[in-house]
């Protein structure tokens, strides 16, 4: 059959020739162009389907996800053993939090996302209203995590763990840094000597030195410089190391935002006879931080995943209590089933962090669009 | 020069504030509570079970001592710590007796300012081989490949056992027990080392623990031990003797199950009648316990051999060392009058 030809002039709309368009044709262009495409298509097949055959048998139709211990789980098939997680959610969650007052721990969490609704979402209805109870929150969690106010009962430290523990370091960590890398950032461009030395050395002394290392301070220096007795709770000492840590990076993202305005705009700022502070609340801020913002994400979700180096002093965050699971005798051995747990639980945070960041992003970009 | 001696004199006041305080004892009977450091997870020593209560041979001395000084053994506070956080943690008062499968030296014991008050297991580095390896000692582990914690006194053991007798091997660094479990799984190397007893923890956890098996040979001593801050002595005597208790309890047949019994009668055996507080144990009012502590010990927690049994044994470690002297072990404890 031969190629059928036209002559110039005008025609009607003719559909494309078949086999080009719609799922066949994108599946002969792409995959079957050739003999030998054709041949590393079907290899291609062959070889997804046993892994993908193999994975999802071990995850879910040869998984065990309710027995008493591995060997039980061994019996009864042998892909993953899912009941390490089953029968300790409750401890991957909550730590050692006592059973009975784990309520307190869901209403701080729930609330947490109400706090957070006004600060997050500009559009909010009742935002007003709102704002007050976020201010009001820090204190609200703090005394229900805690205890020992209003006839709750008073929660040693040393039950936290979890993913509890993670999210009461990173968001204690990423709500603490963000005012204080701003403000490091902006004394750092300071015209004050004073300022912008403090600044200077503060935001150079915590880049300079790793993480773990400020975890060791807080863990044991700290202890050497109080009198014995002062139980100022290893929490707090973490979360004031992660702070430091994560602002100093935060700063010098933000003063990465606050260079990119033209000069122009701060001599226009100042020819209308705006003060600094002005300058800074209408001019500086709202620009720095908008250009900032992937930046500053990055960070948050670095310093989200290093609150799993508190392990390393002790605390027992997801990966610890996983450990902890791993040297039960009735678990020991169920390594990659408990890993990969505490893994998707990091990967849904910090997913969702960063979607959050492209919304805001996108929201906010109104001038390059 | 002048802030050189104002910083000595800081440093003399805080450590004169810190002797001044009240006894530990009486710290631990204000709070309620026994503040325990402990592993953050190893098998049979200490680990959490699925309610979350913590377990194992470590955790059952800490509820000895509570049980001793508060009557109660559920009265722990358990602070976890590292290999790297455990003496700081001590020092730092975050914890009255750290029971973490501690190794005592020469110098954690002097140069740390620390008292080991005994050992409560004999531990030692062993290897484990798979059997299809065919070695049945460890001179005949040549040109082997080595999965070694990087960083610990193993492998410093491992290069000054193998130098001395001429083997040559291939160490593969490490960085946990996790790790190595995962190499020497698949295969990357021959022979893992490590304490004999997260040897057999490690064989345990394996899906065939009988492909595997140690090697005869124990080639350092690891002596384990609850330890206590200097400067305490009646702390690290109450420590002490809650450890003799439990070592005597299975020496003179006390259990868990008959202790209660034997407290009530009079023994012909009259070391168990002032272990028990039927007799008066001449001196106990100074250590500050009552005269039931030992009951408490016993029937709450267990002698030694129950807590060994309990804990050790569903790891297939057998008592060997950490026998009673009469069974051929190395646990001699003195007279108890």
């Amino acid at each position: 059959m031969s190629e059928k030809t036209y002559k110039p002039g005008n025609y009607p709309d003719l559909p494309p020739p078949p086999g080009t368009v719609g799922v066949y044709g994108w599946i002969r262009k792409n995959l079957f162009s050739s003999i030998s495409n054709s041949l590393l298509t079907i290899l291609s097949v062959v070889l997804l389907y046993y892994l993908i055959d193999g994975i999802i048998g071990w995850f879910f139709f040869d998984a065990v996800f309710d027995a008493d211990s591995k060997i039980a789980c061994r019996k009864i098939d042998d892909g993953a053993c899912w009941a390490v997680i089953t029968r300790r959610v409750g401890q991957f969650v909550y730590g050692f939090y006592p059973e009975a007052e784990r309520w307190r721990i869901d209403i701080t969490f729930l609330t947490m996302f109400v706090a957070f609704a006004p600060l997050l979402y500009p559009d909010i209805p009742k935002r007003k209203w709102l704002l007050y109870f976020s201010v009001f929150y820090p204190f609200f969690a703090f005394v229900l995590i805690m205890g020992g106010y209003f006839g709750l009962q008073k929660i040693e430290y040393s039950l936290f763990g979890g993913f509890m523990l993670t999210v009461i370091l990173g968001v204690c960590g990423i709500v603490c840094s963000l005012p204080l890398g701003i403000l490091l950032a902006l004394g750092r461009q300071s015209n004050l000597t004073v300022v912008r030395t403090l600044s200077v050395c503060f935001i150079e002394f915590m880049r300079g030195v790793p993480l773990i290392t400020l975890l060791f301070v807080a863990s044991s220096m700290l202890n050497y410089f109080l009198p014995p007795g002062t139980n100022f709770s290893i929490l707090v000492r973490v979360i004031i190391m992660f702070t430091f840590f994560s602002a100093a990076y935060i700063a010098e993202v933000i003063r990465g935002g606050i260079q990119a305005i033209p000069k122009g705009q701060y001599e226009a700022a100042d020819a209308l006879g705006m003060n600094y502070w002005q300058k800074t609340r209408f001019i500086t801020l709202p620009q720095a931080l908008k250009i900032s913002i992937p930046g500053i994400v990055n960070t948050f979700i670095g310093l989200y995943k290093d609150t799993t180096l508190v392990v390393v002093i002790g605390l027992l965050d997801p990966l610890g209590i996983g450990r902890a699971a791993l040297a039960d005798t009735k678990w020991n051995g169920l390594s990659t089933e408990t890993y990969l747990f505490v893994a998707l639980f990091f990967f849904v945070s910090c997913f969702a962090m960063s979607r959050y960041s492209l919304w805001l992003e996108n929201k906010l970009n109104t001038d390059k669009k | 020069m002048k802030t050189k001696m104002l910083l000595a004199g800081v440093t003399a006041g805080v450590m004169f504030a810190g002797s001044v305080l009240a006894s530990t004892l009486d710290d631990v009977r204000a709070r309620g509570k026994l503040n325990c450091i402990i592993n953050t997870g190893l098998a049979g020593f200490a680990a959490p079970d699925d309610k979350g209560n913590w377990t194992g041979f470590d955790v059952d001395f800490c509820r000895a001592v509570a049980a001793a000084t508060l009557g109660d053994a559920d009265k722990v506070n358990y602070t976890t710590a590292t290999g790297k956080t455990r003496f700081t943690k001590l020092a730092a008062g975050e914890g009255e007796l750290l029971s973490r499968n501690t190794t005592w030296t020469f110098s954690r014991d002097v140069d740390l300012s620390q008292t080991f008050i005994g050992v409560n297991y004999y531990d030692g580095q062993g290897f484990m081989v798979p059997k299809a390896l065919g070695v049945k000692s460890a001179k005949g582990l040549d040109g082997a490949s080595v999965c070694i914690q990087t960083g610990t006194t193993t492998e410093l053991n491992l290069a000054e056992f193998f130098a001395g007798n001429n083997i040559k091997y291939n160490p593969v660094p490490i960085e946990t027990n996790a790790e190595a479990q995962e190499l020497y799984k698949a295969g990357r190397c021959d022979v893992y080392t490590t304490d004999a007893s997260g040897l057999y923890a490690t064989m345990m956890s394996f899906d065939n623990p009988s492909d595997h098996m140690v090697l005869p040979e124990i080639v350092s001593k690891e002596p384990l031990g609850p330890v206590v801050r200097h400067g305490d002595d009646q702390w690290a005597d109450i420590v002490a003797w809650v450890l003799r208790a439990m070592m005597a309890g299975e020496e003179k047949g006390i259990t868990s199950k008959n202790v209660k019994e034997l407290a009530a009668k009079d023994n012909k055996d009259k070391e168990i009648n002032r272990l028990l507080g039927k007799d008066p144990l001449q001196g106990l009012s100074k250590l500050g316990l009552s005269a039931d502590w030992a009951v408490n010990v016993i029937s709450q927690v267990g002698n030694y051999q129950e807590s060994f049994e309990k804990h050790l044994f569903p790891l297939t470690i057998k008592r060997g060392m950490n026998a009673l002297y009469r069974d051929g072990g190395l646990h001699y404890i003195p007279p108890i009058k």
